[in-house]
């Protein structure tokens, strides 16, 4: 079967599974929320604050809500043994690596998508000025997010301690990506132009996103196949 | 046979960190702006370098482990990480309390201070993770695959905040393009290295012993169980 | 696959828990078309084994072939079955959502035609629409059994079949795989039940503690004394 359409078959589950109960996605967007409206409290938004650190509020916001979304990818698959189901299916372990992937990009744009307006109304931020920036940063970003989570969430997904082992792994090994996402957001809410120095952060993204993409499928048949 | 060996590292270990001491705290001079606090550099560096070289075989062995599935790999993988965690933790000990002392203050989000930090988390993370693995095979399977995500990672993040924030005092070593060092206050640096690799070296026999007696009691059990 | 060689060649196969051996230097050959009864106690490493086999799991040390190739290549999985533990349905999707999955996975091609058509015979058609958590733990165990056969697999692989089974769904199972053999395919299931897999089984192997002790074509002794396979060749209580 062709590499992509299988990857597709389980991205396309599990968005239907999602969708249908709509656990993961509901919770993270309220938890979105709630922290959005947490931060208020940590500082005074007035507009000069919410300039200077409105790329790291968004970002810390994306990367918490996110541990819920990656966290039932794998879990979902634990009742009534259906990893093994998939394990045994003709499908390859690069195959369902990739169609969990893109399963939890899709759902985690969804949330970026309801949290990022919000996040302009609720701190007088700017957003839209630079959009199609944005949507790139928002894009490269969110796909770093979405491969270290589901290579983590794969990895822990047998663990008695999952849901406590996930954020342990995951903010870490994430660093650089939010690091360059944090940075270029900053910029781009902020109203000020991308300089020559700006664009080390797109490469960082971009580097970050191709090296453990490929890791990631690399790696696949090990973490499934014991 | 083999504890004896054990010994005359810890001997030769031992009688070098002596020397190393005798040459730093009597024979070397107070620095010109830091005074008696510069000594620290003497642990600092040979452990920042230690706990890399620890890390660097970690990769190595967890490679090695998935490509031969042979246990002892994975015992060396996780004695040398842990060996390194140790290191690491000396580094930034060791660092703050000179920080505290030169800049005034336990702690900056300086380049090398945060990217050590996040590097210590990770591997703080693939302990856990062993941890929480019950079954050996298992255990060293996805703990592997963790080490080589987690190496790969400390690259870029050593990169990335280089490109951020730098507040830490540029090289000292000539062969790293510094120069900040007279001579003679230089090979104390090298010889603590050594030091402590061969301290690091014990220590992962010891704990690589444990680890494959572990191993034993545990498939012990399990014969046990079986009936 | 060439003509004549066996559908499964196991040659010499290890698995170890850490430093436990839970398969020891096991060898043995399964012929197509013939239906092995995996017999042994619990934790003897029946379950070990079918993992191995199903491509769940690789051998420490040791060869298997299956079907004429590796387990872990995509076109011998796609005429593998597995019918484990687990049912391997998701609760949230429905009865058709379930097997249209599974049918896309295998790359058939109207997976949508196959999903009904195996409701029909597993006599789902009428709940179709339900989801598989509504359902009772009967259903849940024949939408399980439509998911493992419907890809038409020359290989399937049980893991305990009847001991979670109910009495429609271990009748279900037991046409489907005279069925199965009557097509051809080979059947490989682990069980302590001796009667219900001796009646079924042409063959027998029996695992004690990882080792293979017997292997052998399933004999009158045996049908007519459940018991005698393990007081010949089982270990001295």
């Amino acid at each position: 079967m062709n590499f992509f359409r299988g990857a597709a078959v389980i991205a396309a589950k599990d968005l239907r599974s999602e969708l249908r109960t709509k656990e993961a996605l509901n919770a993270t967007i309220s938890f979105a929320l709630a922290i959005l409206l947490l931060f208020s409290f940590a500082f005074d938004p007035d507009a000069d604050m919410v300039k200077q650190i409105s790329g790291g509020l968004l970002w810390l916001v994306f990367a918490f809500s996110s541990a819920l979304i990656l966290n039932r990818s794998f879990a979902r698959e634990v009742p009534n043994d259906c990893l093994d189901a998939l394990i045994s299916s003709p499908a390859s372990g690069a195959q369902l690596f990739l169609g969990k992937a893109a399963a939890n990009y899709a759902l985690l744009l969804v949330v970026e998508a309801v949290a990022l307006p919000v996040f302009g109304i609720f701190y007088d931020a700017h957003w839209t000025r630079q959009l199609g920036l944005l949507v790139l940063v928002l894009l490269l970003a969110t796909w770093a997010l979405t491969v270290i989570g589901t290579t983590f969430s794969a990895l822990t997904v047998n663990l008695r301690l999952r849901e406590l082992m996930l954020p342990a792994l995951v903010y870490p090994a994430l660093v650089p990506a939010l690091m360059a996402a944090i940075q270029l957001t900053n910029v781009l809410v902020g109203s000020d132009t991308l300089d020559r120095e700006n664009y080390i952060w797109f490469r960082l993204l971009a580097g970050f996103d191709v090296i453990f993409t490929l890791l990631g499928l690399a790696m696949a048949e090990t973490v499934f196949v014991g | 046979m083999r504890n004896r060996v054990l010994y005359a590292f810890a001997v030769v270990s031992a009688a070098l960190l002596a020397m190393n001491l005798y040459t730093i705290f009597m024979k070397l001079p107070d620095e010109l702006n830091q005074g008696m606090i510069y000594r620290i550099i003497y642990f600092h560096l040979p452990a920042a370098l230690t706990c890399f070289t620890a890390f660097f075989c970690g990769l190595v062995a967890s490679a090695g482990y998935l490509t031969t599935k042979d246990m002892r790999y994975d015992a060396v993988a996780a004695s040398v990480t842990e060996v390194g965690l140790a290191f690491a933790t000396v580094n930034l000990v060791t660092g703050s309390i000179w920080g505290r002392i030169i800049w005034g203050i336990w702690w900056t989000w300086d380049a090398r201070l945060t990217s050590m930090f996040v590097c210590w988390l990770l591997y703080v993370a693939y302990l856990m993770l062993r941890r929480a693995i019950e079954e050996p095979v298992q255990r060293a399977r996805l703990s592997a695959v963790l080490s080589i995500f987690a190496f790969t990672d400390v690259i870029i993040v050593w990169k990335s905040i280089e490109w951020w924030r730098t507040q830490h005092p540029g090289p000292v070593l000539t062969i790293r393009g510094g120069g900040g060092m007279a001579p003679g206050m230089q090979a104390p640096i090298y010889w603590n290295w050594l030091a402590m690799m061969l301290l690091g070296a014990i220590l992962v026999a010891v704990r690589m012993r444990q680890e494959n007696m572990r191993r034993e009691i545990d498939s012990l059990r399990r014969e046990a169980y079986a009936f | 696959m060439p003509d004549g060689a066996a559908t499964v060649q196991i040659e010499g196969v290890w698995k170890y828990f850490g430093d436990y051996p839970a398969l020891r230097d096991i060898s043995f050959d399964v012929e197509a078309g013939a239906c092995l009864a995996l017999l042994g106690r619990n934790g003897a490493g029946k379950t070990t084994l079918l993992r191995i086999l199903g491509g769940l799991s690789r051998p420490a040390r040791g060869r298997v072939r299956v079907l004429g190739g590796d387990a872990r290549t995509a076109s011998v999985r796609e005429r593998i079955g597995i019918l484990g533990h687990g049912i391997g349905v998701y609760d949230e999707l429905s009865a058709t959502e379930n097997l249209e999955f599974h049918a896309r996975l295998h790359g058939m091609r109207d997976p949508r035609a196959v999903a009904l058509h195996w409701l029909e015979r597993t006599n789902l058609l009428p709940v179709r629409d339900g989801l598989a958590r509504e359902f009772s733990r009967g259903m849940r165990q024949r939408l399980a059994v439509a998911r493992a056969f419907l890809h038409e697999p020359m290989l399937m692989l049980l893991d305990e079949p009847f001991t979670a089974l109910d009495d429609r769904a271990i009748a279900l199972l037991q046409s489907l795989l005279a069925g199965a053999r009557s097509r051809g395919a080979t059947i490989i299931m682990s069980t302590h039940q001796l009667r219900e897999a001796l009646e079924l089984a042409s063959d027998v192997a029996l695992i004690l503690r990882g080792s293979l002790a017997y292997r052998g074509e399933r004999t009158p002794e045996m049908l007519a004394d459940a018991g005698w396979l393990y007081r010949h060749y089982g270990e001295k209580e």
